[in-house]
C-alpha cells in the first residue's frame, strides 16, 4: 500500500512532496571529528577525486553527488561516516555536552550515536541500546572504524532499559530515534511502503510510547529528552508526545533547526493532540531536498 | 541476556592486586605502549582498558565498577596473553600519531597495497615486530594500522573485514 496520500491534508503542495518523495538522495557523508577536522576531510576528498557538495546548515556534512562511501581514504581512516542530512538532525537538537552521561535508546547501527560521541568530544558516556544482535553487530563495528571509546553498547529492549550495568545512575540527556514506518527513508529506500499498513504503525506506536516513558524516566529531571522519527504517520510522531505527557514527567520545548520544517500537527482525522506538540518539527522532502523526518524535543520535570 | 562473554574486567592496575596471573595490568599496558612505541603514559591518563574474554583488551573513557555485563565497552585496544602484544587497527588509528618509534612510513602505492591487505618485501632497520604503518594524507602524516615486520617482509594485518581497495 502507498501511504502517501493520506497525508495530503496536513502537507502543503501536496504534489511537490510526492513528486520529491519519487527522487533518488544522494549519498551524504558526516565528518567524524574524534578523528578528522571538516578541513582535512575536504582535502582528502580533493585528492581522492570526489566529489562534494557542502550543506548549508551543517559544515560538517557533505552530499557526495556521485559516489557513495565506502572504498576511499577517508573512510578507511574512519573521518567520514555515511549518514542522510536528516539523520544528522537530532543528535544536534540533544546537543550532549563533554562529561554528560547520555543514552541512545534504539542505537544500531550508530550512526547517530557516533554523532553523540563525537559532539561530546568523546569525553563522557554514551550508552548505546539495541535490541538485535545482528544490528548491535553493525554499530560495533562502526564505532571501531570510528574511534570512538565513550559508547558503550548493551543488549535489551529499551522498553525495560536497566541503569544496573553502570552502578544506577540516570541521564543527562536521552535521544529516542525509535524504529518506526520509514516512510521518510522512501527517496534512500525504494521498498520502503512494500511492508506499509495501519496496523504495522499503529503497533509500532506501542512500542515508541514504551521507549519514550522508559526514557523520561532514565533521565534526571531537568534533563533533555529528543523523540524523532523518519516518517510522516502523526500516529508515530504527536499521538506519541501527546501520550508521554499525559503519562509522564515531562514537557516540550522549543528549539532552533535552520532547515525549512512546518510545526507537529495538532489534529488528524479524529485526534485531537495537545497544542504544545507543534513544538516538534516536520521535515518535509520537498522543502529542503532530504528525506523526511521528525524531531520533537522535551525536557523532564520530575513530577 | 547475560553471558560469560559479556563481562568485562578493568585491569588490575598492578601485579599486586591481579587474582588471575595471566591478566596484564594496566601499568604493563602503559609500559607496552612506552616501550614499544614511546608512548607518554600521560596519553591514556583518562582512559580505562578491560579485559573481554581471554586476552582482548578494550579501552573505555571512563570507569564504571568493575565487571560491567554489556556488549561493548569502548574500543577494542591490545591482543594480551600471547608471547607479542598486539595493537588493533582501531588502536593505531586513534592513537598511533603519538609513536615516535617502530614506526614505518609508506607511500602511495605501497600505502594502498597495504590496506587491500598485501604482504610486500621491504627493507627495514628497526626491531621485528608489530609496527605502526603511516602513511601521507591531507598534508599530514596519519596511522593506517598495525603491520607485523619479519624476514624482510611486512604483512598487512589489516583485518579481512576492513580491506579496500582504496
Amino acid at each position: 500500500m502507498e501511504p502517501l496520500e493520506r497525508y495530503r491534508p496536513i502537507v502543503d503542495d501536496f504534489e511537490a512532496f510526492r513528486a520529491a518523495c519519487e527522487r533518488p538522495l544522494p549519498s551524504a557523508v558526516r565528518v567524524n571529528t574524534i578523528k578528522a577536522t571538516a578541513e582535512r576531510v575536504r582535502r582528502a576528498l580533493d585528492e581522492a577525486d570526489i566529489a562534494y557538495d557542502p550543506v548549508d546548515w551543517h559544515d560538517g556534512l557533505f552530499v557526495l553527488p556521485e559516489d557513495s562511501p565506502g572504498a576511499n581514504w577517508p573512510y578507511f581512516h574512519g573521518w567520514v561516516h555515511g549518514q542522510e542530512e536528516v539523520s544528522a538532525v537530532p543528535a544536534t537538537v540533544l546537543d550532549p555536552q563533554p562529561g554528560e552521561r547520555v543514552w541512545d535508546a534504539c542505537a544500531a547501527p550508530g550512526s547517530k550515536t557516533t554523532q553523540l560521541a563525537a559532539l561530546m568530544d568523546d569525553d563522557g558516556a554514551v550508552v548505546a541500546t539495541d535490541n538485535n544482535l545482528g544490528r548491535i553487530s553493525a554499530l560495533r563495528t562502526n564505532t571501531e572504524r570510528l574511534g570512538a571509546t565513550s559508547i558503550a553498547v548493551t543488549h535489551e529492549d529499551a522498553r525495560n532499559h536497566s541503569l544496573k550495568p553502570f552502578g544506577g545512575e540516570t541521564y543527562d540527556r536521552a535521544l529516542v530515534d525509535v524504529p518506526c514506518s520509514c516512510e521518510g527513508t522512501i527517496r534512500k529506500n525504494p521498498d520502503a511502503f512494500e511492508d506499509w499498513s495501519l496496523s504495522h504503525v499503529e503497533g509500532i506506536a506501542g512500542v515508541q510510547k514504551g521507549i519514550l516513558k522508559r526514557a523520561v524516566e532514565a533521565t534526571a529531571p531537568g534533563g533533555t529528552v529528543v523523540y524523532s522519527t523518519c516518517t510522516f504517520a502523526p500516529e508515530e510522531n504527536e499521538a506519541v508526545l501527546d501520550f508521554a505527557l499525559e503519562e509522564t514527567a515531562c514537557e516540550l520545548v522549543e528549539y532552533d533547526l535552520p532547515l525549512a520544517h512546518r510545526p507537529g500537527v495538532t489534529e488528524w482525522e479524529d485526534e485531537a493532540y495537545d497544542p504544545s506538540v507543534r513544538t516538534a518539527k516536520r521535515i518535509y522532502p520537498h522543502h529542503n531536498d532530504t528525506g523526511g523526518f521528525f524531531c520533537a524535543k522535551l525536557e523532564v520535570t520530575g513530577e | 541476556m547475560s553471558d560469560e562473554s559479556t563481562t568485562f574486567t578493568r585491569l588490575p592496575a598492578t601485579a599486586d592486586e591481579r587474582e588471575d596471573p595471566e591478566r596484564a595490568t594496566r601499568a604493563e599496558v602503559l609500559d607496552f605502549w612506552t616501550e614499544r612505541f614511546g608512548v607518554d603514559p600521560e596519553t591514556f591518563a583518562d582512559y580505562t582498558f578491560w579485559e573481554r574474554g581471554a586476552g582482548k583488551l578494550w579501552i573505555y573513557r571512563g570507569d564504571p565498577p568493575s565487571p560491567v555485563d554489556v556488549e561493548g565497552l569502548g574500543m577494542t585496544f591490545l591482543r594480551t596473553r600471547q608471547e607479542h602484544w598486539k595493537p588493533t587497527l582501531e588502536a593505531a588509528q586513534r592513537f598511533g600519531a603519538h609513536a615516535t618509534k617502530n614506526v614505518i612510513h609508506l607511500d602511495d602505492e605501497a600505502a594502498r597495497a597495504f590496506v587491500a591487505g598485501e604482504d610486500r618485501e621491504r627493507d627495514w632497520d628497526g626491531d621485528w615486530g608489530y609496527l605502526i604503518v603511516t602513511h601521507d594524507i591531507a598534508g599530514a602524516v596519519e596511522p593506517i594500522g598495525v603491520g607485523l615486520y619479519v624476514y624482510g617482509e611486512l604483512r598487512s594485518q589489516v583485518p579481512k573485514g576492513r580491506r579496500r581497495e582504496v
